[in-house]
């Protein structure tokens, strides 16, 4: 956790560092701004991890002397195989293609991406069954 | 079904007699591999949500791929075999070298290591089951494959493929310099293939950070897997902007806005600003993993550890970070950028990049160097990037920059960095890992021809390219007149490419050769550093079921030669003391 | 060890820098020191040492031989018809020299250690993993390097970059400095002399003689560029000049070129802006300033003036009018070469 926040943090000082030289060199404001938004997608991850770091006891990946029965138990459930992010990536590139070959296009890619997010949820709620 | 999953059991080398007979695989037989309870065969490829079906998949997608451009240089080579080769017309041509620089870039060598072998070892590296997204993992890789087909169906609408160059400059991209659906279809495959890396990022930093195995600490992480990491981090930082922009120029070609264009009050430096912010990091997201690659293969075949861990560690973090801040070295001759800042910042990439150098040197400096095919494709990126590294910081240069900018000069020096990167060390990677994969060997001899025949190949083809833009030859164009003097040059590097197209075909009989006649690999066939070569080949479904303690960043290592191991970490005496207790550090053999 | 210990000391006074010597040399060094397999022998990293010195001194040397020659050896490239280029060149050379040296010893590094590391035995070598003195040395010399690096770079850009007043009278005429509107456009050139009301308009010509308009400039003047587009990117680079810049809608760039003797300078458009990309061709013919005043009034008087020919988007003829270029010597523009046909 430590080393990940003050990873995420150097991410954020490195970028407002760079972005405020780069504004009072150039003045350019596209290039600023997105030197500023790098520097707050470190920022938000880093605080909160670091806020995490002391109010967390240390975890068996963060301990280097962990055992395995450390962390022993059920990491987490999820579907083995599900067909739903098929669809909804088919639906997603249908979706675009909208965009390109016209509005026909558009019931097959809401139909799918619809079908998915139903999919997706019901499968979630019965615990991964399909 | 649910799967639940259950962290493995630890095992020490007492059990099991000692490291000397020890077979991972014997404690899990073919039972384990039954596991998988899903659906088989094509359903099976649709509906898997394991991390190492969609690895395979994303793989084999992006060789396809790569195998597409390739053809592609290869025609756009013969085109300029002489001045004025009427092989293939104008339209054509353009059309050609925009779709290698976007397959090749976009599609091969991003997908190729974030999606495919990261997607496939990182796991296993970490000691995690999966990813941590499973479905998530899949649907990028379904986006992904959209986005391939999307891209190359450019070529079957009225009007051709996009014709403006992989970074679609603006205005040539509007809609009345590029009419017609091919560029639209290369715009809505970007933005396909961008949510795709996105979603890849976001799932590849979740289980790096969260999914690492008990002991495992970020510091014990292998190389390769850090370098994941950080260019999972430039993806996050890198592709929305590159969505943006791609939102952007739909809106100027279709919706009426003028962000890029100076009649309607917009700039079309705006374009070249958000190309490259994504641009720049872009050629990182390429390049890192394949310096992953590199830094694990080079200690397995030198039989000694990475030289420098955490200086390796650092300088990837500070290639990264600098990275985002030098976006507009691509744009030193527009004139409106600030020269010495982005200069400066470009320069001090090679620091990092030298890091990396001398440590891999390290890594081999007294070792036991044996040279299977990963490691000659190691050793291969190693020259090869060097060239492409020196190449580098004269470009850094605004004024070498306007000298060589859009010659061929530059066109051989990304090549030397990306084919250095994304074809030797991606080769090197794969001809490593695939033992792995697929629980059998490549044949050693067709390998070792593959990489000779690719390597000189590489030479003939890059080096004239060279000398042919410091002798003026612009990149992009699909004839010059005869009176330039570049014919002689053009022959030699067109030949060059053959003999690159011709080492291909080693590759593809390998694979024949194994999937016909296989040789089992066992689950560790080089005497592996990492996790990964503990468990089976190919892994059961979900990855372990037992897993050694782990005490270094070389857990398998430290397991096979416990009189070798690297012990950096004071033991507490927990689990699995050292043998030479309260040493600081032990290093090598105990006396 | 002894034999291997003598042969080193033998060659060691020999001279460092020829040839043959290096390239008989690596099979016998091999054969000689092939019995010795233990990495512990410290007489072998002795020999080890002094080789690694000895080839040092080789590839550092080298180009510095081949400096001495000539203080700036070309690479390839051209050493510069202009003032500015010159500069561009002698950065080019200079880094060119460093980057040879640096990268020759890292990839004879590379070389040498897979040549004296490969796998001679199964024992275990040692299993270093760290050296932090060397590691502080490999970060810091390269900073220092690159700091000269950038150093010299920012003295070549400001020279390169640097542009004069327009109306300070700096030529040795005492005429003011050349007032050039360049004008890129799909595809072609135009080219207004502003002081001199003389304005030059050539498209690209698809015939094998093609080679695009011309700007005719005095040389040993100072030439001031505006360089503009109205359609899309194109690139304004010449060869022998070393130097390219953007042309691009929206935005002017202004630069000097000093061009120092008299000669025909063959340019082309480097940013790809479309199908003919490749047939945008240009040239600059520098002559005496006297033949350029001569020029410059037989043009006027042929009506190539801004009025007979005014700039502006409007103005330039579409592509597909293919007009013979102002000033670009036989007509080839009549017919479309088959692939062109094709292509359309």
């Amino acid at each position: 956790m430590k080393v990940m926040s003050l990873f995420l943090l150097g991410v954020a000082v490195f970028f407002g560092i760079i972005g405020v030289i780069y504004w009072f060199t150039s003045y350019e404001d596209a290039g600023f701004l997105m030197l500023i938004g790098a520097a707050l997608l470190g920022l938000l991850p880093g605080s909160y991890y670091l806020w995490w770091t002391y109010h967390m006891k240390l975890q068996p990946e963060e301990d280097p002397d962990a055992a395995m029965e450390d962390s022993a138990g059920t990491v987490d459930s999820f579907p083995g195989s599900s067909i739903w992010p098929f669809i909804l990536g088919m639906g997603a590139m249908f979706a675009l293609l909208t965009f390109v070959f016209g509005l026909w296009l558009a019931p097959i890619a809401g139909a799918l991406i619809l079908s998915a997010l139903i999919g997706v949820t019901v499968e979630s709620r019965r615990g991964g069954a399909v | 079904m649910t799967t639940t999953i259950e962290r493995p059991e630890v095992i020490t080398p007492e059990e099991l007699g000692g490291p000397e007979g020890h077979h991972p695989d014997a404690l899990h037989g073919d039972a384990d591999h039954g596991h998988h309870e899903g659906p088989s065969g094509i359903l099976n490829w649709l509906t898997s949500t394991d991390h190492k079906v969609i690895g395979k998949s994303y793989m084999i997608t992006s060789l396809v791929t790569f195998f597409i451009a390739g053809i592609m240089a290869v025609v756009i080579r013969a085109q300029l075999l002489d001045p004025h080769t009427s092989l293939v017309s104008y339209q054509t041509y353009n059309e050609l070298f925009t779709m290698h620089g976007s397959l090749m870039l976009y599609l091969f060598a991003g997908p190729f290591a974030f999606g495919g072998l990261a997607n496939y070892i990182v796991p296993l590296q970490v000691g995690a089951p999966d990813m941590a997204f499973p479905r998530l993992n899949a649907l990028s890789y379904w986006l992904y494959l959209g986005g391939v087909i999307t891209m190359l169906s450019g070529f079957l609408v009225a009007g051709g493929a996009a014709s403006f160059g992989w970074v679609s400059y603006a205005p040539l991209s509007n809609a009345t310099n590029s009419p017609g659906a091919g560029a639209d279809l290369w715009l809505m495959a970007l933005a396909l293939t961008g949510f795709s890396a996105i979603f890849t990022g976001v799932n590849l930093v979740a289980t790096i950070l969260y999914l690492r195995a008990p002991g495992m600490t970020m510091f014990r992480v292998p190389i390769f897997s850090w370098n994941m990491l950080v260019t999972a981090i430039l993806i996050l930082i890198a592709f929305p902007v590159l969505f943006a922009a791609v939102v952007m120029l739909f809106c100027d070609r279709h919706f009426g806005t003028h962000i890029f264009s100076v009649e309607g009050g917009g700039s079309p430096v705006l374009w070249q600003h958000l190309f490259w912010f994504f641009g720049h990091p872009e050629v990182y997201i390429l390049a890192l993993p394949y310096f992953g690659m590199v830094t694990d293969i080079l200690p397995v075949f030198s039989r000694k550890p990475v030289f420098g861990y955490k200086g390796m560690v650092f300088a990837t973090m500070s290639i990264a970070a600098l990275s985002t801040g030098v976006w507009a070295h691509h744009m030193f001759t527009t004139g409106v950028v600030l020269l010495p800042f982005f200069s400066l910042l470009s320069y001090l990439i090679a620091v990092p990049t030298g890091i990396k150098f001398f440590n891999w040197i390290g890594t081999m400096w007294r070792g036991q160097l044996s040279f299977q095919s990963p490691m000659l494709f190691s050793i291969g990126f190693l020259l090869i990037f060097l060239v492409g590294g020196v190449t580098g910081v004269l470009l850094a240069s605004p004024p070498v920059d306007f000298m060589t900018h859009d010659t061929y000069f530059v066109v051989a020096h990304f090549h030397n960095v990306l084919i250095g990167t994304a074809v030797f060390g991606g080769f090197a990677g794969f001809y490593f890992w695939y033992p792995k994969m697929f629980g059998r060997m490549l044949r050693e001899g067709l390998g070792k021809l593959h990489f000779w025949f690719l390597f000189i190949g590489f030479w003939v083809t890059f080096m004239p390219q060279y000398l042919l833009g410091l002798h003026g030859m612009p990149r992009r164009v699909a004839s010059y007149a005869p009176d330039t003097g570049w014919t002689t040059l053009n022959v030699i590097s067109t030949l060059g490419t053959y003999v690159i197209g011709f080492s291909f075909l080693f590759f593809l009989i390998n694979l024949m050769v194994s999937w016909r006649k296989p040789v089992p690999s066992g689950p560790n066939p080089w005497d592996g550093h990492g996790l990964e070569w503990f468990t089976s080949s190919p892994p059961p479904h979900h990855n372990y079921t037992h897993l050694p303690p782990i005490r270094s960043e070389r857990p398998t290592w430290d397991y096979n030669h416990p009189e070798h191991r690297t012990v950096v970490h004071k033991p507490k005496g927990k689990k699995f003391a050292a043998p030479n207790k309260g040493d600081k550090e032990t290093v090598g053999a105990p006396s | 060890m002894a034999t291997a210990l003598t042969w080193v000391d033998a060659t060691a006074h020999r001279p460092l820098l020829s040839t043959s010597n290096y390239m008989s040399s690596p099979a016998s060094v091999i054969a000689v020191n092939a019995p010795s397999t233990d990495p512990t022998d410290p007489s072998q990293h002795r020999v080890s040492g002094m080789r690694r010195g000895w080839i040092t001194a080789l590839i550092v040397g080298a180009p510095l031989v081949l400096a001495g020659c000539n203080a700036y050896p070309s690479y390839g490239a051209d050493p510069g018809a202009t003032k500015q280029g010159s500069d561009t060149f002698k950065l080019y050379s200079g880094m060119m020299t460093t980057g040879i040296v640096i990268g020759g010893f890292v990839a004879v590094l590379i070389l040498w250690t897979v040549v004296r590391y490969r796998r001679r035995s199964d024992e275990m070598p040692k299993q270093f993993h760290e050296n932090l003195p060397i590691e502080i040395l490999y970060t810091a010399v390269p900073v220092i390097i690159v700091g000269f690096l950038f150093f010299f770079t920012v003295l070549t850009e400001n020279n390169v970059d640097a542009t004069q007043p327009v109306n300070a009278t700096v030529t040795s005429t005492g005429r003011p400095v050349v007032d050039i509107t360049v004008t890129a456009f799909q595809w072609g050139w135009r080219f207004d002399y502003t002081g001199l009301n003389v304005g030059v308009v050539g498209e690209t010509t698809n015939g094998p003689n093609n080679k695009g308009p011309q700007m005719v400039v005095p040389a040993g003047e100072t030439i001031q560029i505006t360089l503009v587009s109205n359609d899309t990117v194109h690139g304004f680079y010449l060869r022998d000049f070393n130097f390219s810049r953007y042309a691009q809608p929206g935005v002017t760039n202004i630069f000097d070129l000093n061009v120092l003797h008299t000669g025909t300078y063959d340019g082309q458009c480097t940013q790809f802006c479309g199908l003919y990309h490749s047939e945008m061709l240009f040239s600059i013919r520098s002559v005496t300033p006297s033949a350029f005043e001569s020029w410059a009034s037989a043009e006027v008087t042929a009506g190539h003036t801004l009025q007979g020919s005014p700039s502006g988007a409007g103005n330039i003829p579409p592509p597909n009018t293919r007009t013979t270029p102002a000033n670009a010597g036989p007509s080839v523009a009549s017919s479309a070469t088959p692939k062109q046909k094709a292509s359309a």
